[in-house]
């Protein structure tokens, strides 16, 4: 589908945060939490697509969450309110929602913070207020934090100490000394090795999202596999999450 | 309307516009984006006698107007292809074609002769050139004698077209075609992606897990369309081209070039539905143009 750019905003720490809309009176198709797009960043001359999470959507604006960190997540701090953009959306399998009552933690390293508004959102419909603790290097982007408030219980986390909690996600108290029926992490591999080791240790239940490599996102190329306890399977159509158990983590 | 209909030798087509294996699934992925009834046929991913589990991750590297893939034949093996997927695709309304690999010239045989028992599948690709596996793949693909050696095995175990794809990895892929075509081959496929590298110099590493890999996209199309225009001119049975085909105007050059289909590979990636706007684009440029029939702009160059 092609869609308008709405609005390219520049958050603290290099993110953009983009919305976009489609074209007339359209409305753009459901998306679940954990989803993720695939984006024709045309303006880079790339060849391929680009997979970004799902920040937040409703039915007439998709937001996305973006760490400019090559040629095609640059160029599309270069777009600007009007443009069009073609979206293959939505794909993959997204986060387990759970049930009324659960206590739910999410984890976000950096930019993997991205799917865990719309998921945290989504769970408030069910009653849910989650746990969300979101590490960065350094203090993170103050309108980011508040939506994130909104919606969940945050929790800050920073490298140099400069907000929140002083370390990393994986010395947090609400990670080493909660309890919680789910835990859901994005980030980087490394980081979400280091949650998947406290998990199982504590015996939580929880779900990674991942962000192989990948070149068509419909499960046709096979490129971005993740090595599973079931083999090599496709991140884009059999993820981007993953179950603990599915991992060898 | 022009008339699309392409005949490779006993194998009709609705069209010339194919899918190059390993790019479009078993169709059944495109399913949303695609009619699949209006592709000429689709050469569904390369198929093993035996489970394969492929390279390890990463397998691709986006390059100028290219990629490379690593992927090295990740699929469940024939039965599992005959038993669960045939099915679910069996009444398409299309040619499905099953591109076949192998280890040694028993593999591939033995993997022609499961397939021969369905009757539905009209066609096999031979994949005697992919250069992403350690054993077969490639290795039959660069020379005549080990081409010729396996198109011969797999003509005995196999009755209907057989379509034999081709490496560009070769100091004359003329010579190769020959060798094929004299073995028994039905029609020859070119171009397969070219052997190709990437360095992550951050990492000082190699971007792919297997080091090398092949290159597909735009990048290889004048090298592609060159092949082809030269096998055409020396073979008598068709040829179908492909190698970095994105729109209608990329076919075309394939089909004056030589070409009596062609296969949509890399392209696929980008935009989903873009073999039905490729159909589509070469009967606009056809009409526009006075041509009835597409053969009358075949090989004309």
């Amino acid at each position: 589908m092609t869609l308008r750019v709405d609005f390219v905003n520049r958050l603290k720490g290099g993110l953009l945060h983009i919305g976009l809309t489609p074209e007339g009176d359209e409305r753009l198709p459901e998306m679940l939490p954990g989803q993720f797009v695939e984006v024709a960043v045309d303006k880079a001359h790339v060849l391929l697509n680009r997979p970004f999470s799902i920040f937040n959507c409703t039915d007439r604006l998709l937001e996305l969450l973006v760490k400019p960190l090559g040629r095609a997540s640059e160029a599309l701090g270069s777009y600007e309110p009007g443009d069009s953009i073609r979206v293959i959306a939505p794909l993959g399998h997204g986060f387990t929602l759970a049930p009324e009552g659960s206590r739910v933690l999410l984890i976000g390293g950096g930019v993997g913070i991205a799917p865990l508004l719309y998921l945290a959102r989504t769970l408030n419909g069910r009653g849910i207020r989650p746990v969300i603790v979101y590490g960065e290097r350094t203090v993170p982007d103050a309108a980011l934090c508040a939506r994130l408030s909104e919606v969940a219980d945050l929790q800050i986390c920073t490298d140099d100490g400069s907000a929140g909690f002083h370390g990393f996600v994986t010395q947090h108290p609400a990670l080493t000394e909660g309890s919680y029926d789910l835990l859901q992490v994005c980030g980087p591999a490394v980081m979400m090795k280091n949650v998947a080791r406290i998990a199982r240790g504590k015996g939580l239940d929880a779900e990674y999202s991942l962000e192989n490599k990948m070149a068509c996102g419909l499960g046709a190329c096979l490129c971005c596999v993740e090595n599973t306890t079931t083999g090599n399977r496709c991140v884009c159509t059999d993820g981007p999450v993953f179950k603990a158990d599915e991992l060898p983590w | 309307m022009v008339n699309l209909v392409t005949k490779l030798g006993e194998l009709t087509l609705k069209n010339p516009v194919l899918t190059a294996s390993g790019t479009f699934g078993y169709g059944l992925e495109y399913e949303d984006f695609v009619d699949l009834s209006r592709l000429g046929g689709f050469v569904v991913k390369g198929t093993t006698l035996e489970h394969r589990e492929g390279n390890p991750y990463p397998r691709m590297a986006e390059t100028p107007s290219g990629m490379l893939n690593a992927v090295g034949l990740q699929n469940k093996g024939v039965d599992y292809f005959i038993g669960h997927i045939w099915p679910r695709i069996a009444s398409v309304d299309s040619q499905v074609i099953v591109n076949v690999s192998g280890k040694s010239i028993d593999d591939y045989a033995a993997t022609a002769e499961k397939l021969a028992a369905i009757d539905g599948i009209r066609a096999i690709e031979l994949n005697i050139s992919c250069p992403n596996v350690k054993q077969g793949g490639m290795a039959f693909g660069t020379t005549c004698d080990g081409a010729a050696s396996v198109v011969e095995a797999v003509r005995k175990a196999w009755p209907r077209h057989l379509m034999v794809k081709l490496s560009p990895n070769v100091t004359s892929i003329t010579d190769i075609a020959l060798a094929v075509e004299a073995a028994g081959a039905d029609s020859v496929s070119l171009i397969n992606t070219l052997l190709g590298m990437a360095v992550d110099i951050e990492r000082r590493r190699p971007v792919l897990s297997t080091v090398t890999g092949g290159l597909s996209g735009p990048a290889v199309k004048p090298v592609a369309v060159r092949m082809v225009w030269q096998v055409a001119k020396a073979v008598k049975i068709p040829v179908v081209g492909l190698g970095g085909i994105c729109s209608a105007a990329d076919a075309l050059e394939f089909i004056m070039a030589g070409a009596s289909a062609i296969q949509i590979g890399t392209a696929n990636f980008i935009d989903p539905a873009v073999t039905v706007k490729v159909i589509d684009g070469i009967a606009d440029w056809c009409d526009r143009h006075g041509v009835s029939d597409i053969s009358e702009i075949r090989g004309i160059i």
